[in-house]
């Protein structure tokens, strides 16, 4: 069982190939890659007229499986990200019970085996029920098949705790992925702080809030000469504070989410919950400065934190409903559409961000790349086209997205996982 | 092509309004207990007219209120345009009193219907009589005028319009149009 | 005049200065009708107004209860702080029910900022805004202008000083909003904690300096004063408050001669305002409720006294 892609314009993060190639796979790896292959009695793919393009990895979604299968499983969420291009997925730790002992770990494993679609990563949580008090059993995560740590959700609050979580974590050769959210700070805010906030009438969350902790870490990343690693960085400040710490040599990676670099807080004004995320939509600047430290470099990687929520639980007003939006089927189109479409970076440069800098930052060494000997996780795109997000089209099982109704460039066609096929367009 | 002829000019029209005032005076023997209430907006420019020709008739001066009778139209539901309310300016009791309710055209009925409820609600007068400058007919509900200034056929298409110089800074005069 | 072309009332930002002018010059004439003796009218008659109040609120729920029956509406309250209606969940399907009894209207308060949008874009009912979380209370803020208007005839360069916690006040909003379009200048004051962050830009100048926020005031509005800020640490204590900022008789006397008091109610004497101004000769607050009745007849009326769709 193999599969021939024929007429392939392969895209690396490296570069473009210059000329069509054809690419044999095999045993679930690149075999060959030449400018013409016959290959008689395997199925063929034409990528005439598309880009191929590494499969994309997150290092950022929810699973929401074991504890809230009425959101999202495995299954439909693995469905999910095959459809928006992605091959590997990290799945995060706040599930009920919380990803926080080897079991839990080999459980999702399990589920995703058989499940079957896409690679899925669970990270493991850094404190025991991510409650914020006692460092997980990391070389045993790490055994059965962790690569990162986090308490998304929540922020390691205690800078003690946090200390050793960093210092645990770099022995056990895992990478901290840090949710940056003083609570005292951001006190149960709905929205960002601002003069929006302030004519809704709804409780702000300051950038305060994520720049505290971002400053913290750096200064014990800088005097553990450890890593750590910030998610879903949504502010023009907390880009500089990286800025500076990366000019520094301090050990400090950063990934940004496809709303925070197209919304702003002017979304909420409808106050439709779709808009309602953590950390909050930003104002003008700082989606400018997210678009700027990508372009840079400060900003390492997309992650879609893509947060399925039931329709029941989206249905509340603003202030009961849960914070998160789905975002694994849009976040390709959003690249191509607010990224390359306005030149903040080229179709390389997403490939960049979506598949060999997250590759990189977890150690996938087989994964990121379109070359001989890779595992063959591949997708195919038209980024030219465009299309229209609608609710029915949403393959996870949920649909909480702001960006309903709107009209994107940059289409999945293919996907393919482990030299399968797990997603075609129809 | 719409036609439009006048029907009173403005000495009829101030005829018209000194034969009523003498016919109030006939009909209620003196203006003991009678007081008006113009509806707005030709109805209020017509009572103070009317009042002003009693007064030179009687030297008496009578009790005068302004009625909007907008909150009891039965066609709320039925017109386009909202109508803008004014206030209601009634600042005597009507109980026991001979009310004599005045407007510029009486048609099918229902603006005086209107104010007939309204008057209720502002107290319980011994009669209502009322007096308008034209009756164009085609009444909807059995309600008739005590005093008329003139009595014009009209049919359903046309219109009767009234303009008198306080309220539309135009010459008095009744025209029909259509 | 101009008419009235709103379906909803959720906010004074979406209202021109014609179209508040429209509801002021048709409050006065409602006004004269809760004067009568038959404080009735059929404008409504046939209509009917549902009060859904998802927060206790005495005042508020009477004062429309009164104007709709004013105005010949049939009314009916779900009033609920211990039922399903306290899960914002359910709240666009209890509004969903409300409509499949043909309701025409719905006046709704909520203590989640927004929910009067929801309903809004969720039913097809009319919905009027009675005060949603911090956001808007569209007809606090139309009483309070009518009041303001009526005892100075005008709002051109008119000072207003609001007093208090600005943070969490939906009046405040609501009232630097519509004064703001009427053309009136708009001073907020309260300890730096509870003035929120972009204030000025919804046109009101903000200061913790009371002296200078009371100075030649034409109207001073104090704001009910919680004494959960405490706990919440936005206050060292309540004392402190009254020390630094309740409207006293002193402090008034920095305001022009016959600076109006008013405030939303219910009052807490002896915290942001003192018993002598509130019961005083230049108080308001109780006509402030009579207006109230007026407003909202007018208000009810331009919502639902027309052609409907």
């Amino acid at each position: 069982m193999g599969l021939l892609i024929k007429n392939a314009c392969v895209v690396n993060a490296a570069g473009e190939s210059r000329a069509p190639v054809d690419i044999l796979v095999e045993d679930g790896k690149i075999k060959k890659i030449a400018p013409s292959i016959s290959a008689p009695g395997v199925e063929v793919i034409d990528a005439v007229g598309f880009k191929v393009l590494p499969g994309f990895i997150d290092l950022h979604v929810h699973l929401r499986e074991p504890g809230r299968e009425d959101k999202e499983t495995i299954a439909t969420g693995s469905a999910s990200a095959a459809k928006g291009g992605f091959t590997a997925i990290f799945a995060m730790p706040n599930t009920i019970p919380a990803i926080d002992t080897a079991q839990v770990v080999q459980f999702v494993l399990d589920q995703a085996k058989k499940v079957g679609l896409v690679n899925v990563y669970p990270v493991g949580a850094i404190t025991k029920g991510r409650a914020g008090e006692q460092i997980t059993e990391m070389m045993d995560l790490k055994r059965a098949g962790c690569l990162g740590v986090s308490d998304d959700g929540r922020a390691v609050m205690n800078a003690g705790l946090m200390r050793r979580a960093l210092e645990y974590a770099s022995m056990a050769g895992l990478l901290v992925m840090q949710h940056c959210e003083d609570e005292h700070l951001s006190a149960k805010g709905v929205m960002n702080e601002g003069e929006v906030s302030t004519r809704l009438g709804l409780r702000g969350d300051p950038i305060i809030a994520e720049t505290v902790i971002i400053a913290r870490d750096i200064e014990l990343a800088r005097y553990l000469k450890t890593r750590v690693h910030f998610m879903h960085v949504s502010s023009a400040r907390s880009v500089e504070l990286i800025r500076r710490a990366k000019a520094e040599g301090i050990q400090v990676t950063a990934e940004a989410t496809p709303h925070h670099f197209t919304l702003t807080d002017d979304a909420v004004k409808s106050f439709d919950t779709s808009t309602k995320v953590n950390p909050p939509l930003r104002m003008a600047a700082d989606v400018q400065a997210i678009k700027d430290g990508l372009k840079d470099g400060t900003i390492d990687c997309i992650a879609t934190d893509h947060a399925p929520h039931t329709l029941e639980d989206k249905e509340a007003d603003f202030d009961c409903a849960p914070p998160g939006l789905v975002g694994l089927e849009t976040a390709f189109a959003l690249g191509m559409t607010e990224l390359v479409g306005n030149g903040i970076l080229t179709l390389t440069g997403l490939v960049d961000k979506m598949s060999a800098a997250p590759a990189h930052l977890t150690g996938l060494v087989n994964k990121g790349e379109i070359a001989e000997g890779r595992d063959a996780d591949i997708v195919i795109v038209d980024p030219e086209r465009k299309w229209m997000v609608t609710k029915e089209d949403i393959a996870s099982k949920s649909k909480n997205s702001p960006f309903i109704g709107r009209q994107l460039r940059g289409r999945v066609i293919t996907t393919i996982c482990g030299g399968k096929k797990v997603y075609s367009e129809k | 092509m719409s036609t439009s002829s006048k029907i009173m000019d403005a000495d009829q029209v101030r005829r018209a309004v000194t034969r009523i005032a003498h016919e109030i005076l006939e009909r209620n023997k003196g203006v003991d207990e009678v007081c008006l209430v113009g509806i707005r907006t030709r109805g209020v420019v017509l009572a103070e007219r009317l009042r002003a020709a009693i007064r030179q008739i009687e030297g008496k001066e009578l009790l005068y209120g302004i009625l909007d009778i907008n909150f009891y139209r039965d066609d709320l539901n039925i017109i386009k345009k909202q109508p803008v309310i004014h206030e209601t300016l009634i600042d005597f009791d009507i109980t026991d009193k001979k009310v004599v309710l005045v407007d510029d055209v009486l048609y099918t009925g229902r603006t005086i219907r209107a104010a007939l409820d309204a008057l209720v609600d502002f107290g319980r007068p011994s009669s209502i009589q009322l007096a308008v400058l034209v009756d164009r007919g085609h009444r909807e509900l059995p309600i008739r005028a005590d005093f008329v200034g003139k009595n014009i056929p009209t049919s359903k298409t046309q219109q009767v319009k009234v303009s008198l110089q306080e309220s539309d800074s135009h010459e008095d005069g009744v025209v029909i149009e259509g | 005049m101009m008419g009235w072309k709103h379906k909803h009332l959720l906010d004074m930002g979406s209202l021109t200065k014609d179209e508040i002018g429209l509801v002021l010059e048709t409050a006065k004439s409602f006004k004269e009708v809760s004067s009568r003796e038959v404080k009735k009218v059929p404008a409504l008659r046939g209509k009917t107004v549902a009060l859904l109040f998802a927060e206790p609120s005495t005042r508020t729920r009477v004062s429309f209860e009164l104007a709709a029956k004013r105005l010949s509406a049939d009314t009916l309250t779900i009033q609920s702080t211990n039922s399903s209606l306290t899960k914002g969940e359910t709240i666009l399907d209890t509004a969903l029910n409300i409509q499949a009894m043909n309701v025409d209207l719905v006046v709704v308060r909520h203590q989640a900022s927004g929910v009067p949008q929801m309903l809004a874009q969720g039913t097809k009912m009319a919905i009027v805004n009675a005060g949603d979380g911090c956001r808007a209370h569209p007809t606090q803020a139309l009483l309070d202008m009518f009041t303001i208007h009526e005892k100075l005839g005008s709002f051109s360069n008119i000072k207003v000083t609001i007093v208090g916690d600005i943070l969490h006040s939906r009046v405040a909003r609501s009232d630097i909003q519509g004064l703001v379009t009427m053309g009136a200048h708009v001073t907020v004051c309260g300890p730096s904690t509870l003035i929120p962050i972009g204030i000025e830009a919804m046109g009101a100048e903000a200061t913790c300096d009371i002296n200078k926020a009371l100075k030649d005031a034409d109207v001073v509005m104090g704001l009910r004063m919680q004494k959960e800020r405490q706990q919440e640490s936005f206050l060292p204590s309540v004392t402190e408050y009254v020390r630094e900022f309740c409207i006293t008789p002193e402090r008034l006397r920095l305001a022009k001669p016959k600076a109006l008091v008013m405030h939303p109610g219910p009052t807490n004497r002896g915290v942001e305002i003192a018993a002598e101004v509130a019961d005083g000769p230049q108080s308001v607050i109780l006509e402030q409720v009579t207006n109230g009745i007026a407003v909202r007849m007018a208000v009810l009326y331009l919502l639902l006294g027309r052609k409907s769709k």
